[in-house]
């Protein structure tokens, strides 16, 4: 069984529950994929799919990539990604469509998209360094103070914070709790935020480090007076 | 139809139409502990926020000289009924600048409702 797929971000919304409460809601509009290498234990030593988004606008491919999709009988496709395999259920092979469908309502997932860039910052904005006074003559604003001792050790520390590219990175939100799964127009809806801009995108797979959903307990009833 | 229309589709409840200036009741469902009842809340809509399921309206009214203002989600599920009663001339959508005024000042021109 495949655990993940690829997706792109519509944006967010908000969702009512029957006694009014709002909930945080993105739609994530997840695949249909194909899946177009099925690796197994003989061939290349452990067990995971390499699965591509099928979207409506065509790609040219060049020689190499198209023959990889050939070798499958799929149309090449933009984004590829390889996903791990869980045990039981019927065995995967090249060609193979995979859709929502193999995510329910109330289940967890991580979301792992590229966050906005955010150019060059500073360690206020980057690091959460508190900065100096604005006014009263103070001359240290923003700037990010010492960096080190000087003749000892006569360099800098290796991982000091500094100004420099924030965002654009690689983010997991791990734990995402699904709302619904629309199967007919392949969406998802996860309750909060995912990372980068609405038509990032990415990749949604099963939770790896599931917590049990918990269940609300009414507090053992205090008893009478003796 | 966009994705985003699909999803808020099912959220959005027939609602009456309201502009900035109406006079309205918004019967809010309130639940004290098992039991529910209906709490009206009378005033003049301030604004209006679109924004599909999203959408939301402020109303304000002027309780024992105290002004208090409510922003409700307009498709709220709380909200059982929205009734409007009277509404008024106003030459902006947004109303905020009655919040400085008083009494005979902040009254608006009745209009006729198509």
């Amino acid at each position: 069984m495949v655990t993940g797929l690829i997706g792109r971000k519509i944006g967010m919304t908000q969702l009512f529950t029957a006694d009014g409460t709002v909930l945080p809601a993105t739609v994530l509009k997840a695949g249909p994929c194909v899946v177009v290498q099925a690796k197994t234990v003989e061939t290349d030593g452990y067990e995971a799919v390499q699965i591509g988004l099928v979207e409506d606008k065509p790609i040219k491919a060049n020689k190499a990539t198209a023959g990889h999709f050939k070798k499958a009988g799929v149309p090449p496709t933009r984004v590829r990604l390889e996903v791990k395999v869980k045990a039981g259920g019927d065995p995967v092979k090249a060609g193979d469509q995979v859709g929502v469908s193999i995510f329910a309502d109330g289940d967890r997932v991580d979301v792992i998209g590229t966050s906005r860039g955010k150019g060059f910052q500073g360690v206020v904005r980057r690091h959460h360094f508190r900065g100096g006074a604005a006014s009263h003559g103070s001359m240290f604003h923003r700037a990010p103070g010492s960096i080190g001792a000087s003749s000892y050790p006569s360099r800098v520390v290796k991982g000091m914070r500094m100004g420099g590219h924030m965002g654009a990175d690689r983010v997991t939100v791990r734990n995402l709790k699904v709302i619904r799964v629309d199967a007919e127009n392949n969406l998802i809806l996860v309750e909060g935020a995912v990372p980068g801009g609405p038509g990032g995108y990415l990749t949604i797979r099963k939770a790896i480090a599931a917590k049990p959903i918990r269940v609300r307990q009414e507090p053992p009833k205090k008893k009478g007076k003796k | 139809m966009g994705a985003m229309e699909l999803v808020e589709q099912s959220q959005l409840t027939e609602r009456p139409r309201m502009n900035a200036g109406d006079t309205v009741k918004v019967h809010v469902k309130v639940r004290e502990g098992d039991k529910e009842r209906i709490q009206v809340f009378e005033g003049m809509v301030i604004g209006m926020h679109r924004g599909g399921s999203r959408a939301s309206f402020t109303v304000r009214k002027v309780s024992f000289g105290q002004g208090v203002e409510r922003i409700f989600p307009l498709h709220s599920p709380t909200i059982a009924k929205i009734e409007v009663i009277r509404s008024a001339r106003v030459r902006r959508a947004k109303l905020y600048f009655i919040r400085d005024l008083k009494g005979k000042a902040a009254r608006m021109k009745e209009t006729k409702r198509a």
